[in-house]
């Protein structure tokens, strides 16, 4: 069972509802993994504080081109979509930090004069947080191509058990990376303008990739009616509402999991987590 | 000698584009003959990266020696270099000052770029 946790706008607090309802499944007897999709700047191990047992570099391949062997003949420039080669009239250069990977050149080339040469973008790093499974990516500084590596972090995902994903704030290709294949989006707002208009946003994009969704919203008592106005208009399932606390604000300030630190927040939560082993059970029973 | 100058519009009285890859058109002039060809750099505007690879490629292509433009960014730099283009950077006014600039030997080629890419 695969459960995405996203919500279209940044700060909602997708990352201490995600990192708290991982930290509370594995006492339900299911094995459970906790990954980090936000590779532009994972932070849940700052709540978990896991150890870290491995890390494996993600690399995409770039093209080198055997200058004996091109004739010039401009295909492989032609089918390039990010411009990260450009045909000269005597040769052909390479932009690597254009490339995305996608290895069409060199499958364009007659001459089989691209061979590819692997460029590391990132890492994914596995451990474990207690009981819990750990699993982030972590985009190299200076790179700008997010998705290759929450692909490489999915592909370490465990076959067995639940995984919980947190997706990137937005509703960009890293989101689209991260749900995609899920068997279910949780989307974390809040009750302001703001959340809102993200929050239609990012339901638009869980619908056009054909998946079912439901709603967190944070910090339930502040703001307006608007996202509940539309929750109900679109025929979305609200399952949890969680006030705001200034206890919940300062335990995040100090980097602790709500579900520690505050009392009454992991009785919260366990709501959530039922809502996950529901769905699992439902999952075996078909 | 060749030249493409990049421009807001497709005559030699258009104004000097400030932008290279991303130029609305490139302005080629033959300063032997005096003709000249406006070629719409549609494909370069509405690029999502790279705009400036292709335009280099593009314009390296129609065999031009000199790129007359505002700005040029480290990988169109570098690639009009590979083809052996020289770059002149700062230029304003319309198409056909620049090029009598060029002609009275009042402008000089630049050895680097003068931005930052985009991307890198």
């Amino acid at each position: 069972m695969k459960v995405a946790i996203a919500s279209g706008k940044g700060g909602t607090g997708k990352t201490t509802v995600a990192t708290c309802l991982a930290h509370l499944l594995p006492a339900h007897g299911q094995p459970t993994t906790y990954v980090d999709c936000d590779v532009e700047e994972p932070n849940g191990h700052i709540f978990l504080g896991p150890r870290i047992e491995r890390s494996e570099n993600v690399s995409i391949p770039i093209p080198v081109i055997d200058r004996e062997l091109c004739t010039n003949c401009g295909n492989c420039c032609e089918i390039c979509r990010f411009n990260a080669l450009a045909c000269l009239p005597k040769k052909v250069m390479v932009f690597p930090s254009l490339c995305h990977g996608c290895g069409g050149c060199a499958l364009v080339c007659p001459e089989g004069a691209i061979t590819e040469m692997p460029r590391a973008v990132g890492v994914v790093e596995r451990g474990s947080a207690g009981d819990l499974g750990f699993l982030q990516g972590r985009l190299a500084v200076g790179e700008a191509l997010a998705t290759p590596v929450i692909r490489a972090v999915k592909r370490a995902v465990p076959e067995r058990g639940i995984v919980i994903l947190d997706a990137p704030p937005g509703t960009s290709c890293p989101v689209v990376e991260t749900i995609r294949g899920v068997d279910w989006v949780v989307m974390v707002t809040e009750p302001t303008p703001f959340g809102l208009n993200d929050l239609k946003l990012a339901v638009g994009a869980v619908r056009k990739l054909g998946l079912t969704t439901s709603i967190v919203i944070n910090r339930s008592d502040v703001g307006d009616s608007g996202v509940e106005d539309y929750c109900e208009e679109e025929g979305l399932d609200v399952i949890l509402k969680i006030p705001h606390s200034r206890t919940v604000a300062e335990a995040y300030a100090r980097g602790e999991m709500p579900v520690l630190a505050v009392p009454g927040y992991a009785d919260m939560l366990e709501k959530l987590a039922d809502a996950v082993l529901t769905r699992v059970r439902e999952a075996e029973k078909r | 000698m060749r030249i493409a100058v990049t421009s807001r519009g497709p005559e030699m009285t258009s104004d000097v584009d400030p932008r290279f890859g991303r130029a609305k058109w490139f302005v080629i002039v033959d300063t032997e003959t005096g003709e000249s060809e406006a070629i719409d750099n549609e494909s370069g505007v509405q690029a999502g990266s790279g705009a400036g690879v292709q335009a280099a490629a593009r314009v390296a292509g129609l065999g031009v020696e000199y790129v007359l433009t505002g700005h040029c960014g480290p990988n169109a730099f570098r690639t009009l270099t590979g083809a052996g283009v020289e770059v002149i950077t700062s230029v304003t006014g319309t198409v056909e000052d620049a090029v009598g600039k060029v002609k009275r030997g009042e402008l000089s080629p630049t050895d680097a770029a003068d931005v930052n890419g985009h991307w890198t």
